[in-house]
């Protein structure tokens, strides 16, 4: 079980953060990924697997300033 | 009246209207702006007003026809660079405060070196590429600075969408969170304003001490 953007789910298989961002159709260049209350940098997304208790929140930027 | 205020009337009337205790942190306050259009701009207007003694505006943008609708410029700017044009301005509402300009584009190359000297960032740009940047950049190699952020305030929605969030311990993130700009529902002085404003006040609150949202 992990907890994204506040949701409690259950991962069919082990994911890494760039796999689940693919998957859900993020636009990595608009985002930030905290993961555990800890900024998760860019290069690390395609080596970081989600695993049981993580938590995970995306922030998606929209345009306008 | 149009002769130049001294710097110990201004301080004076700082200090009248905040308190000498708290105008000492705002006078000692370093912030750097990143991004001078909607956001950026009352942001710094709101700062300059209050005496907050040390602004870094960043931009490398040109004031066009388009930003009058929402941004503290007037024609007369039109075609010069935001960084001059802001730093004119404030300076007629206090000329004793120390402004830093850099006319130059945020990337992932130069941002180290350009943020390496402030201790409040206050993004403020307009593309989601270049807020989501600052704020990656920001929070990976300045993770002891304090960032303020925003996301969502185009079109005339309700007020009360828009809301201050401390999403981490340095990172606080203003803006109704979905609200882009589109056909009749583009970004308008007053939401922008509104939402400029959440930021400079939590940035007035970190200069004075205050964390909490």
């Amino acid at each position: 079980m992990v907890t994204i953007n506040g949701n409690q789910t259950t991962l069919s298989t082990d994911l890494t953060v760039a796999e689940y961002l693919e998957q859900n159709n993020y636009q990595t260049n608009r985002i930030v990924v905290e993961l555990n209350e800890e900024i998760l940098p860019k290069y690390l997304y395609s080596e970081t697997r989600l695993k049981d208790g993580d938590s995970m929140e995306i922030v998606t930027f929209v345009g306008g300033g | 009246m149009n002769e130049k205020l001294t710097k110990e009337e201004i301080m004076a009337a700082l200090n009248e209207r905040h308190s000498p205790e708290k105008q000492a942190l705002l006078s000692e306050g370093r912030v750097a702006i990143a991004g001078l259009g909607g956001l950026g701009s009352n942001v710094a207007y709101a700062l300059a007003r209050i005496g907050v003694g040390h602004l870094h505006l960043i931009d490398f943008d040109v004031v066009d026809i388009t930003n009058l609708n929402r941004q503290q410029y007037f024609m007369e700017h039109l075609g010069m660079y935001k960084t001059d044009a802001l730093k004119s301005l404030l300076l007629k509402i206090n000329p004793y405060l120390d402004i830093q300009t850099d006319c130059v584009k945020v990337t992932e190359e130069n941002i180290v070196d350009l943020l390496r000297d402030d201790s409040i960032i206050c993004e403020a740009f307009d593309r989601p590429e270049a807020k989501a940047m600052l704020v990656n950049g920001v929070l990976e190699h300045f993770p002891e600075k304090k960032l303020v952020s925003a996301t969502g305030m185009a079109g005339y929605g309700s007020n009360n969408t828009i809301r201050t969030k401390r999403l981490m311990k340095n990172f606080y993130l203003c803006g109704d969170g979905v609200t882009e700009p589109e056909y009749g529902n583009g970004l308008m002085a007053p939401r922008v304003a509104i939402c400029a404003a959440h930021e400079a006040n939590m940035i007035t609150r970190l200069i004075l001490g205050e964390e909490e949202i």
